[in-house]
């Protein structure tokens, strides 16, 4: 089972990637839903 | 709901993807197990010019008709191809180190799929550097349009040059081809990967109009 090793680094490496750049979505998502609730919070509160 | 039943649907393809690909696909005679990474590595370059013909088609459109929609799309999916673009460029190398005893070389496969890195990097940048959301769109679009010609360059470079990089296996003429076996895996792993590409933009295209929104709010908050 020569290069077995870099088989899995190869797939580690790019399931990473993916993983990493839907975490990183999910985190500007969520930051980003929680700053227009505070805004619109905000904005009743000035009407 | 629908959305968890999709991501979901596409952690189990990923999973059917990756089991197949190591343990259903036949081991290649000359080069060996290295050659499973052709399982992510080839279906991720396809579904990364999936991404960026819709960023094509999404900057296209906005150019002609002004709809904020089709900018959304057209960043949500410039920044997911990048991202698959990305997981080429690392799996690529990691495969040809054992098979060309090199990990890189400036051949024209190679040289015009980091261009297209590039390019891709520099459209989000672009869109970094300009405030005014309706300048930033049209500037974007007209970039991502020129950006877009890379794609068939790279394409197209192991046909038109000798490259380093191995001859097309699939549509190649005559004397290529793939097992039968290996070209369903492939077909596997191709469905998975454009499927998780869907779900992605749709996350990030969700982003992108939620911006919008916030956009509208501060600027209500800010004239109150």
């Amino acid at each position: 089972m020569k290069n077995l090793d870099s088989v899995f680094a190869a797939y580690m490496v790019g399931w990473g990637v993916f993983l990493l750049y839907q975490l990183t979505v999910s985190r500007r998502l969520t930051s980003l839903r929680d700053e227009i609730e505070q805004l619109r919070i905000s904005l009743k509160r000035e009407k | 709901m629908k959305k968890n039943v999709f991501a979901f649907l596409v952690v189990l393809m990923l999973g059917w993807a990756a089991y197949a690909s190591f343990f259903v696909a036949p081991t290649e005679n000359t080069m060996g197990v290295i050659q499973r990474i052709f399982y992510l590595h080839m279906p991720s370059a396809i579904v990364a010019f999936c991404a960026f013909l819709t960023t094509f088609v999404a900057n296209l459109l906005y150019v002609f008709r002004r709809q904020n929609r089709w900018d959304w799309l057209a960043v949500s999916a410039a920044e997911v191809g990048l991202a698959y673009i990305t997981v080429v460029l690392i799996t690529g190398p990691i495969w040809a180190h054992p098979v060309w005893g090199i990990w890189w070389t400036w051949d024209a496969r190679l040289t015009s799929t980091f261009v297209l890195w590039l390019l891709y990097v520099s459209y989000l940048l672009l869109r970094t550097l300009i405030e005014d959301p309706h300048r930033r769109a049209l500037a974007s679009a007209v970039y991502g349009i020129f950006a877009f010609l890379d794609v068939p360059l790279v394409h197209m470079s192991i046909r038109w040059w000798r490259t380093q990089h191995p001859q097309p296996v699939l549509m190649g003429g005559p004397g290529t081809g793939l097992d039968p076996q290996m070209k369903i895996v492939l077909l596997y792993s191709f469905i998975a990967l454009l499927s998780l590409m869907i779900f992605l933009v749709r996350q990030r295209y969700e982003l992108e109009a939620l911006r919008g929104e916030a956009d509208a709010l501060r600027r209500e908050a800010e004239a109150a």
